[in-house]
């Protein structure tokens, strides 16, 4: 259908549509014309995507000046994959409306790993082993040796796009991960280079955070897009998360151990070198003198990580003369290791800010805060003119040069946390150096500065002002749609007793007492005799998880719900856990019902759906606050209570809330779809714990279901799910939940949209 | 005493049945008892007729053994041995419980069986209740060539469905303390054979052990003290024989992880698009960080279980689909070799694509596009596009040629000119035509369109009954035909015999009925025609074979 949004014509490939998604798309359009950034929450299965979409390509049309691209973030490559197909329908759309469009150009972009066509090299499981091979093959000097020396092994893909595929843009349409292999398959060309260079003049970009929020490879990747782009983070509620661990890093003994390895392979190579090719070292210093850092071409092949620090804070400036030489530089290395490894070398856990570390540093070893900052530029350097071919073996040394560089650039953010042993075995030394970012504004800061519009979307924001708070910015929209429905399709209970009246609830005191866990097990015993197909129930964390199977098992709990459905469980072994899945799937599919138990914050809380039969209730078994006792999280609240005046356990029960909902949202996945949320702990009642609930499933809490015994929650559940297992038809939704062209455009309609949304 | 040439399995003295000592005799067949000093059975029961056996408990003061047979019917043996009749009992016992199933299964199919064609077929029903009921002839003659004959599309239409296996079936062994530091379980042969279907390296093991090694009691008992059955146990004897089969099973979940997920969907392996590298991000999980050794032993062996459950889940569910899917894996191991999955390498499987539309439909926005269609999976797309090519196929008509024929037809139509020259007179037309109409002299047939006005309708049911039954008889007779066994011989003189009782005891009190009606007699004579037939054919036989006999 056509929509006039604001006076913006929007092609909407679909013949219905949900009000939320007509709301949604005024707010959109609103953060576009303001130029500013935007927080939207929108539950899962209401078509937030191919909202977004429709909107956005709408406005790049009719403002083709405006907004030049859609840079569209989202978090697992099945995600990237779905955008890209709901782009293809859209198109498709306009392509019956208005005819085929020209110059319109959308591609997905994954890592090598993904994307590789090369026979050898796509055989390989992991991803670092593929992007090691890749590079050994297609660095820039590798290929310069082949010029000397025909027999070296080169990729034919890489050879033949490097020689025609940059004149040639790439024609215009939708490009799926898929479509790209397939068109560099016909081509001769390799899809990974080919797509990294089209995403220059792409109109819509589909790929991971990573690519945009982690400097070291942000700088490869993204450098240079547009600043006329519009940037979508997709499933955004974790993405503090992802902007501190793109800056944090973690040094043990082993990886000192290794990195001296490195340095002794350097001081060899540079010691060859010197005696066959000296030129070579003298090229470099030149070059270094004279501050050329990146003037050299063809790199884009080098997969050297680039700085870690943000574009901004990269010195304009030549490198220091103290490490100027390849031997002084190596030199330096081997002390800033020796004091790292004595400072490895205590009993007592040791906390300290960035200032007091140079401090410390300059007054034991020398080491001055300047030469520190250009050790990931100087390194970088040095490995390319070895020509180092290997480079995943020097990712030890890369890690001790990164920390190096952020240690010194970033006074304030950053905490290091050195710990001689872990906590639950304080008799074993393994000493760690976390030197831990707190900031994620840090991160994500270059984004909002440098593109026009940002926009921050998910299922579940709640509350929405804490995100502007912790990422720093100042957004021109935020709001939240709630699921217009025209039957209560889910229905989130809370169950804070056992039939004998003992309080559930994971509290640390008392998770382990007997009575806690007979509940918990009677709780999913009852749900499994009553609830059809597929059951999914989430634990506080693994080694909870693992505990509570344990007595479950002695108790015989577990023997009894195999009487009803089948029994799968998540382990931290990822290949495990997708077999476990399908079988789980395969259970629920053959009518045979099964129970999924799982972990939140696990992978398959993240990123794994289960629609309709596949999860027809939720059970989350406590509240999934993080590991409190951890050290870099003590100092992360404290930071954030100095810096952005949030409250510790503001914060915490934010971050568990959000867990929380992503678990139980995991179920419903669309207005046809319904299900059972159970939050098995009373602390849930609690007007704090509650609060902090997306809008969507609070609005269904009564006080009815805020305090439930195990029976009367079997008893609500079995009328809930008598009444969904009627037949709904579109008739029942229309008008109300689902709208037609002529209802969307009736003034009362309007009005009451406008009505709904205002509430947020 | 007939039974001398069965095989005896067992013998037990001194059981009494109804408070008369006896010996009971464990036959091939079945179980028997006499009284003592007499030389016969006053009980006797086929194995196939017994429903189940009961025992007393243990420790009551009468030592018995109760058979309950099909008919609802009871019979208990009292052991009375007082030196070894618990000993002796439970000889019995097991040696019941070896023999019941096979006949159990074997009757109750037959049972089965017969009960769902009479059932079925109200026809055979009335057939049955006439010929088998009023003793005609016996069931067994009845069934004799009914079976046979049904057997062959019976075993194609009714494809048994394989019965799945309850997760818990371990959990349905309850041990029972027997009050002396002892564990009892009990076993049924279904749950053995749950264990076996679900894991089936114990089924080797037994195949390698039992009987040779050890004696089945003793092969579960020590699969009930292995680690193997309880789940939680590490590890650690070596001489169990069980270890290997752990070890087996740790393999074959390794192997099923090996193989990888289908659906793209649930890959947690290709979730990540791009990885920190090791060193990076911030560790909040400590647990993961720890190594093995690190580990303690009760986290182990939880995560032992947690590894059992999958693996105990993936196997029960595989087990409910490995018959189904034998067949399957046949097509797709022969259709792999014609050329299609070759270059599966440069095919993405189209399970993703599906998958990802599935993912991204909002089936209540979209009008509905006509029926969900099924993808067309082709093994052979040539074979398809071409169909099965016709024999003789310029026998089929293309719509052009009916075109052309209808156009054909329309125009001979307009273009008709009677030829007056030809015609019939009118008067032999007239009286060609009252010959056709009913009434007529070429439609005396019609008369028998009047019988169900004439006769009521319970003599035509029952006149409909005797042609059926007839009917039956004569094709058990007319099969016997040509004789050339004794068997047939003997059969043929049966048949005859047969239908002699059938005429006098059936069609006799009919016509004597219909006699009493008034109605026409002749309504039974196409029945005495075709029985005469019968006696004939017989007659002409026996003379036959007299004259070669003399």
């Amino acid at each position: 259908m056509k929509l006039n949004i604001e006076g913006l014509l929007v092609y909407f490939p679909y013949d219905y549509i949900y009000p939320e998604q007509y709301s949604y798309m005024l707010e959109l359009k609103r953060t576009l014309d303001a130029k500013g950034h935007g927080v939207l929450e929108m539950p899962s299965g209401t078509g937030k995507t191919i909202s977004l979409l429709s909107l956005i390509v709408a406005y790049q049309r009719a403002y083709p000046l405006e907004v030049t691209k859609l840079i569209y973030c989202s978090r697992t490559v099945p995600e990237i994959e779905k955008v890209v197909e709901e782009l293809r329908k859209l198109m498709e759309y306009y392509a019956k409306e208005v005819g085929e469009i020209k110059d319109f150009l959308a591609l997905a972009l994954s890592s090598r790993k993904n994307l590789c066509i090369h026979p050898e090299v796509s055989s390989l499981r992991f991803g670092k082993e593929v992007d090691g091979k890749c590079h050994s093959l297609t660095a820039s000097y590798i290929r310069a040796q082949r010029h000397s020396n025909p027999s070296q092994p080169m990729c034919r893909f890489y050879e033949e796009f490097d020689a025609v595929g940059r004149q040639v843009p790439i024609p215009s349409g939708i490009y799926n991960l898929d479509d790209l292999k397939d068109f560099g398959r016909r081509k001769g060309w390799c899809p990974y280079y080919l797509a990294r260079y089209s995403i220059l003049h792409a109109n819509i970009v589909v790929y991971s955070y990573h690519y945009l929020l982690d400097p070291k490879i942000a700088d490869l990747v993204s450098k240079e897009l547009a600043k006329k782009s519009v940037v979508v983070f997709d499933e955004a509620h974790n993405i503090d998360n992802v902007c501190i661990d793109s800056m944090s890093v973690n040094i043990t003994r082993r990886t000192l151990d290794r990195s001296q390895a490195n340095v002794d392979t350097l001081q060899n190579t540079i010691q060859r070198i010197k005696e066959t090719d000296a030129t070579k070292l003298k090229e470099e210093y030149r070059r270094l003198v004279e501050g050329l850092q990146e003037a050299n071409v063809a790199r884009e092949t080098d997969i050297y990580l680039s700085n870690p620090v943000l574009p901004d804070e990269i010195l304009q400036e030549a490198v220091p003369g103290s490490i100027r030489t390849a031997e002084h530089f190596v030199g330096f290395m081997r002390r800033f290791l020796e004091y790292l490894k004595a400072r490895l070398r205590i009993h007592h856990v040791v906390q300290e800010s960035a200032p007091q570390f140079l401090k410390d540093i300059f007054e034991k070893v020398c080491i001055d805060r300047k030469p520190l900052r250009f050790c990931a530029e100087r390194l970088r350097s040095l490995l390319r003119t070895l020509e180092i071919a290997d480079i995943a073996d020097f990712s030890p040394i890369t890690l001790i040069s990164h920390f190096a560089t952020l240690v010194s650039t970033y006074s304030k953010g950053f905490t290091i946390i050195i710990e001689p042993f872990e906590d639950r075995t304080p008799t074993i030394a393994n000493p760690v150096l976390h030197f831990s970012c707190m900031d994620p504004s840090i991160a994500i800061k270059p984004v909002f500065e440098r593109f026009q519009s940002v926009v921050i979307t998910s299922g579940t924001l709640s509350p929405l002002d804490i995100y502007p708070r912790i990422l720093d910015f100042r957004p021109v929209t935020m709001a939240s749609f709630t699921m217009t429905l025209a039957r209560t399709c889910l229905c989130p209970l809370i169950v804070g007793r056992g039939n004998d009246q003992v309080a559930m609830t994971s509290k640390f005191e008392t998770r382990e007492d007997f009575a806690v866990i007979r509940n918990y097990g009677n709780l999913l015993l009852e749900m499994s005799a009553i609830v059809p197909d597929g059951i999914v129930a989430f634990f506080t964390s693994y080694v909870y998880m693992e505990n509570i199977v344990a007595s479950w098992y002695e108790q015989g709990i577990l023997e009894n719900v195999q009487r009803n459905k089948l029994i799968f469980i998540e382990t931290q072994d990822a290949a495990e856990t997708s077999m476990a899945l399908e079988k789980y799937q395969e259970a629920c599919e053959n009518g045979r019902g099964a129970i999924l138990l799982s972990v939140a914050r696990g992978k398959v809380s993240e990123g794994i759906d289960f629609v309709h039969h596949f999860g027809r209730a939720v059970i989350m078994f406590g509240v999934p606050y993080v590991y409190t006792q951890s050290r870099i999280l003590k100092a992360r609240l404290e930071y954030l209570r100095d810096q952005f005046q949030i409250r510790e356990n503001d914060f915490l029960t934010f971050d568990a809330m959000r867990h929380a909902a992503q678990c139980v949202g995991r179920a419903i996945r669309g207005k046809t779809d319904y299900g059972l949320m159970i939050f098995a702990d009373k602390r849930y009642a609690r007007a704090d714990k509650r609060g902090k609930l997306p809008r969507w499933i609070q609005e269904h809490l009564t006080d009815g279901s805020l305090n439930l015994t195990i029976d009367e929650t079997v008893q609500l559940a079995k009328h809930f799910l008598r009444q969904m297992a009627q037949p709904f038809k579109r008739e029942d939704q229309l008008g109300l939940s689902l709208l037609t062209l002529e209802q969307l455009q009736s003034e009362e309609m309007l009005q009451k949209i406008a009505q709904i949304a205002h509430q947020a | 005493m007939a039974a001398l040439s069965e095989e005896v399995l067992l013998v037990v003295k001194r059981v009494r049945q109804k408070k008369q000592d006896g010996t009971l005799y464990l036959m091939a067949e079945r179980i028997a008892w006499g009284p003592e000093g007499k030389d016969r059975f006053t009980v006797s029961h086929l194995y196939a007729d017994i429903r189940c056996q009961k025992i007393s408990p243990d420790g009551k003061a009468k030592i018995q053994l109760q058979l309950v047979l099909h008919t609802g019917e009871s019979t208990t043996f009292h052991f009375a041995n007082e030196s070894s009749a618990l000993k002796d009992r439970d000889a019995t016992k097991d040696l019941l419980q070896q023999l019941l199933p096979k006949f159990k299964k074997k009757a109750n199919k037959e049972l089965e069986e017969k009960n769902r064609m009479l059932q079925e077929d109200p026809v055979l029903f009335q057939l049955y209740k006439d010929l088998v009921v009023s003793q005609v002839i016996s069931a067994e003659e009845f069934w004799a060539n009914r079976l046979s004959l049904n057997s062959v599309d019976h075993s194609l239409s009714n494809n048994k469905q394989e019965v799945g296996i309850s997760a818990a079936f371990l959990a349905d062994i309850r041990p029972q303390t027997d009050g002396c530091n002892g564990l009892r379980y009990n076993l049924t042969s279904d749950i053995i054979e749950s264990i076996f279907r679900t894991y089936p390296t114990v089924k080797q093991k037994y195949a390698e052990n039992v009987p040779h090694n050890l004696t089945e009691k003793e092969f579960w008992t020590r699969f009930f003290q292995s680690h193997y059955f309880h789940r939680d146990r590490i590890n650690t004897g070596l001489q169990d024989i069980f270890s290997e089969c752990a070890k087996q099973d740790e393999k074959g979940l390794k192997s099923i992880v090996g193989q990888g997920v289908k659906n793209p969907m649930v890959d947690l392996l290709a979730l990540e698009d791009k990885t920190l590298d090791e060193g990076y991000g911030s560790s909040s999980t400590p647990s993961t960080s720890s190594s093995s050794s690190t580990k303690t032993v009760k986290e182990n062996s939880n995560l032992a279980i947690i590894k059992r459950f999958n693996h105990h889940s993936a196997m029960v569910l595989a087990a409910g689909l490995r018959k189904v899917d034998a067949p399957n894996d046949q097509a797709s191991e022969t259709s792999s070799t014609d050329g299609n999955s070759r270059d599966s390498d440069f095919f993405q499987p189209p399970i993703k694509k599906v998958k990802l539309q599935e993912a991204i439909e909002y089936d209540d926005l979209q009008n509905e596009s006509g029926p969900k269609t099924v993808a067309l999976n082709l093994k052979k797309s040539d074979r398809y596009s071409h169909g099965p090519v016709p024999l003789q196929s310029h026998h089929y008509s293309t719509s052009q040629d009916i075109i052309n024929s209808v156009s054909l037809i329309q125009h001979e139509m307009s273009n008709y000119k009677p030829c007056l020259t030809q015609v019939m007179s009118s008067s032999a037309a007239s009286s060609a035509i009252t010959a056709l109409s009913p009434g007529g002299v070429l439609m005396q047939a019609a008369v028998q369109q009047t019988m169900n006005q004439l006769v009521p309708t319970d003599v035509q049911t029952e006149l409909k009954h005797l042609y059926t039954a007839a009917g039956e008889l004569l094709r058990h007779f007319w099969a016997c035909f040509p004789v050339n066994t004794p068997f047939l011989e003997e059969k043929v003189v049966k048949m005859r015999s047969n239908l002699e009782r059938f005429q006098m005891t059936k069609l006799r009190p009919f016509q004597d009925k219909i006699q009493r009606q008034y109605l026409s007699t002749n309504l039974t004579g196409h029945l005495e025609e075709m029985i005469q037939a019968a006696y004939n054919k017989f007659h002409a036989w026996q003379t036959r074979r007299m004259m070669r006999k003399t």
